[in-house]
């Protein structure tokens, strides 16, 4: 990945996908459009600014809901804010995973066993439940989920580094980096990382969807993200009320299917990532 | 053998009681229960009475440890709302969780497994991606979202199906009756498992295809058919049986989300109530019992890797 | 030994063993002898050769040598120092002394480094080049082991498995060593390309005066390149000989056996008296008592199965040296 000739020949594999180039396409425009959201939301998303539960109109791109606040506006920051919380859970599952899985590989010993006690832990616990009384537990917010979040995610990640650390460790390449007496930390940051990169980023990839889907569940449920502050997740909680429901698609449908939109994307591109990342191809 | 089993036993003992710890700790940090049960007019003696009844007044690791002694004994404590045992509770809910558990679990594996042998035997081919992409929507979608569009569509606009509960309330509520309840849960359930699983299976599979004992079997001159069920499915299999393993605690999870949309009367439902209550008692049986769940499925996961796989050695 | 050249390396009563399995349950676990009471020394500027089939212990002692790992018992002198007594920081002091160039091409080289970088990185950090000179110094190996200068900004996957090796060979080569330890280093090549890289090997030891390890796993490779030859059986040497002495007269069953194996270009000579080795090798793990050859041995007696032979002088003028006092006799019988 650092480099040229390899950049290339990355890029070219991942070209031939070409639902996943659609999807990169789609997640960097709504990247940017979260990102400018205060700039390009017709109003702010948390103040009146028409009649209660209008359907779409020309003033209203999307409606109102039922106090009169715009759906596009709150829409759009609602995307800003999970997508945040998504990366914001990623980027900390991510190198908690990288670190401990890194340690455990490279040290080995006892250190090894207790940090795979513990992801063993984690990773018997069922997800949700685990989230949920976190999340009951912690004032609900947005640092919360995304500390929450962040802390749950990391098992895959440091299980799949240790992984990989073992194996690229029986490499020829590593022995003769010792016989030729070069230093541990050579060893471990310019050998062994760059090499585990590749699988982590795919992998995390995966993480960040789940995240966001998290996130959202989370706020649908009333103990993630707190209101007003639009998510995604509890934008779409007004739809347990029946009439919303039944009769305000515009309330709920838009931000259904921009998390399943999101979601799908960053899956595409994630799959088209690990074949064009292959290295045995 | 045994000595395996013995073995790996062992091991989940020292997860278990990691899990139950930090369970506790996590629990500790949310303050005092009674604070919900009782408004403000309560005089503080009462509620220092009732703390020492409960026996909340004493240090959080011996509370713990006053827990951990009534588990061993086999009981779990009473809730701290309704007063009735939390053994009694789970063992009059677990059985609609396992039913819902269950049954999505099988539809879905229904669906994923011939879905995902078919993608991998037409490898690159449209229908392949056309399965591919299908089982990416089914992981994209979240559970509520799906479960709302299916309440919209088959009970508000089409009134085929009920929306909520086991049974149609007043009734004796007949097989077909629970049958039409479970339909929409199950399906949720199903979706996102058959979607996880269509991308392993196919994978699996798409191994196993490459592997040069296929070939051979090919080159024996053995029928596309035979040489897929008799020598590939079988290998491919195994890594899916770890995927199953896998998916037991992300059921329950999705057990909770699913029971609380459609009023489910299951564990999932009793947990997010005893969770907005802060009813501890309650929410330490369930993640016990989950905990040993999960581990048990690991367990039995691993029990028959080492039954099919002839290579992996247990000592 | 009778060479007169001082010994680089000397090794005394090396022993290597590995646990079974990898479970950590506390009950004793089963060891694989891999490597059981060896002693040899190797001559400043020889190739010494090893030989055994696949699993004698004879890469166990590369490593050994290579200090890669710490043996269970016994001693490694390296050119007086006892490199089995020091500290990993002792040791980086010295270890570009000796390289090791290895059989697997694909994984001796990170796929993800150019060659520039492979072999720039270590003479960078130990200061055999200077930021000024080291692409003229890379430039120079690249060109020392046949491959073009253009070779530099190319990654390993890029190359065919010979031009790997020769790679491998540079990189080895890149801090200055005395001695190369060769562990199979052509058993993966094709054989037309094995010839370039033991031509291309010894070469570079008349240029450079390198010692050799070479550890080979038929007689082929090793009898081109070697001076003397140990053949290994089970983790012992069962003998040691200079590579003529031991081709034209193999003292052991077992070297025998190995000899009548290789192929032997002139028609005339084949017709000899061949020893075909049957019956599967025993496993390391519980070594036959007594010699360790005597189940697959034609020749062996009762004496063979309890008393454990210990390398002799065969003849006193010379440095071959033989585990087995029974096998001229036996022939002599024979005939």
């Amino acid at each position: 990945m650092e480099h040229k000739g390899n950049m290339q020949r990355v890029t070219k594999r991942f070209m031939k996908h070409k639902l996943a180039v659609v999807s990169l396409i789609f997640l960097l425009i709504m990247i940017i459009l979260a990102i400018l959201a205060p700039v390009i939301a017709p109003y702010n998303p948390n103040q009146v600014s028409g009649g209660f539960s209008k359907p779409p109109s020309m003033d209203h791109l999307l409606g109102t809901d039922q106090i009169g606040r715009d759906m596009l506006s709150r829409l759009l920051y609602a995307m800003r804010i999970s997508l945040f919380v998504g990366a914001a859970a990623t980027v900390i599952s991510t190198l908690i995973g990288v670190i401990l899985g890194l340690l455990s590989g490279f040290i080995g010993g006892v250190v090894d066993s207790i940090i795979m006690r513990i992801t063993d832990m984690v990773m018997s616990f069922p997800y949700i439940l685990l989230v949920l009384v976190a999340a009951a537990v912690f004032e609900p917010g947005l640092w919360s989920i995304v500390l929450i979040l962040g802390f749950v995610d990391w098992p895959g990640v440091a299980r799949l580094v240790r992984g990989n650390v073992l194996s690229i460790r029986e490499m020829n390449y590593i022995k003769a980096d010792i016989a030729a007496g070069m230093p541990k930390r050579f060893i471990l940051f310019s050998e062994i990382l760059p090499n585990t990169i590749a699988p982590v980023f795919v992998y995390a990839t995966q993480v960040f969807a789940i995240s966001i889907l998290d996130e959202a569940a989370l706020s649908f449920l009333g103990m993630g993200v707190q209101p007003p502050t639009a998510s995604l997740g509890n934008i779409l909680n007004g739809a347990e009320s029946i009439t919303v429901l039944t009769s305000k698609f515009w309330l709920w449908v838009p931000a259904g299917v921009l998390i399943v939109l999101l979601v799908i994307s960053i899956n595409f591109v994630g799959d088209a990532l690990r074949d064009a990342l292959d290295p045995s191809v | 053998m045994w000595k395996y089993i013995l073995k790996r036993i062992a091991a989940a003992i020292p997860v278990l009681i990691g899990i139950t710890i930090i369970d506790y700790l996590i629990m500790s940090r949310a303050g005092s229960p009674l604070a919900m049960m009782h408004g403000p007019k309560i005089s503080e003696s009462a509620i220092e009475v009732k703390a020492a009844m409960l026996g909340l007044d004493k240090p959080i690791y011996l509370q713990y440890f006053d827990w951990l002694k009534q588990v061993l004994t086999g009981n779990l404590g009473y809730s701290i709302k309704s007063y009735q045992p939390v053994t009694s509770i789970i063992g009059s809910h677990i059985g609609s969780t396992l039913l819902l558990m269950g049954t999505s679990l099988l539809v879905g594996l229904v669906i994923a497994i011939p879905a995902g042998i078919y993608s991998a035997i037409h490898r690159y081919k449209k229908r392949d991606y056309t399965l591919v992409t299908l089982s990416f929507l089914g992981t994209s979608i979240p559970s509520f979202f799906l479960a709302l569009i299916f309440i919209y569509l088959f009970t508000v606009k089409l009134g085929w199906l009920p929306s909520s509960g086991m049974i149609t309330q007043g009734t004796g509520g007949d097989f077909l009756d629970v049958v039409k309840h479970m339909i929409m849960p199950v399906s949720v359930l199903a979706v996102s498992i058959a979607g996880t699983n269509i991308r392993y299976v196919r994978s699996a599979m798409l191994e196993v295809l490459q592997q040069d004992y296929l070939r051979t079997a090919k080159a024996k001159g053995i029928g596309r058919f035979l040489v897929i069920n008799k020598h590939a499915l079988r290998n491919a299999m195994l890594p899916v049986v770890t995927v199953i393993g896998m998916q037991i605690p992300v059921l329950f999870g999705g057990a909770v989300i699913v029971e609380q949309m459609f009023s489910w009367p299951g564990l999932g439902l009793i947990t997010m109530n005893a969770i907005t209550s802060r009813d501890y008692p309650v929410i330490m049986g369930v993640c016990l019992l989950t905990a040993v769940v999960v581990l048990l499925a690991n367990l039995i996961t691993d029990i028959i890797y080492a039954i099919v796989d002839p290579t992996i050695q247990y000592r | 030994m009778t060479n007169n050249k001082k010994p680089i390396v000397v090794v005394e009563g090396l022993r290597k063993y590995y646990p079974v399995g990898n479970s950590n349950t506390s009950r004793a676990r089963q060891m694989v002898h891999a490597v059981d009471d060896v002693s040899f020394e190797i001559a400043e500027g020889e190739t010494l050769g090893i030989v055994g089939e696949s699993g004698c212990g004879k890469s166990t002692i590369g490593r050994q040598i290579m200090a890669l790992e710490r043996p269970n018992a016994g001693k490694i002198w390296y050119d007086g120092q006892d490199i089995t007594a020091m500290s990993e920081s002792q040791l980086r002091g010295i270890r570009t002394e000796f390289q090791m160039i290895f059989q697997d091409t694909n994984s001796s080289l990170n796929p993800r480094k150019q060659i520039y970088d492979i072999l720039a990185t270590p003479m960078l950090y130990h200061k055999i080049a200077t930021k000024e000179n080291v692409k003229q110094e890379v430039e120079r190996l690249l060109d020392m082991v046949g491959l073009a200068k253009s070779s530099l900004n190319k990654f390993p996957h890029e190359f065919s498995g010979g031009q790997r090796q020769r790679i491998g060979i540079a990189r080895a080569l890149s801090l200055k060593p005395r001695l190369l330890v060769c562990d199979e280093p052509v058993s993966a090549l094709d054989v037309s390309v094995q010839a370039q890289i033991l031509n291309l090997l010894t070469s570079l030891q008349e240029e450079m005066n390198l010692t050799y390890v070479f550890i080979g796993h038929g007689l082929g490779a090793v009898r081109y390149i070697s001076t003397r030859i140990a053949v290994m059986y089970l983790g012992k040497i069962v003998e040691i000989a200079d590579a003529k002495d031991l081709f034209e007269n193999p003292q052991h069953p077992y070297t025998k056996a190995l000899v009548d194996a290789s192929p032997i270009p002139d028609p005339n000579l084949r017709d000899r008296s061949r020893i075909v080795i049957s019956g599967e090798i025993p496993s390391p793990v519980n070594p036959p008592s007594g010699c360790r050859y005597h189940p697959r041995c034609p020749y062996a007696k009762e004496e063979c199965k309890k008393v454990d032979m210990e390398l002799q002088v065969v003849d006193s003028s010379s440095s071959h040296l033989c585990a087995c006092p029974f096998y001229a006799t036996n022939l002599a019988k024979e005939e």
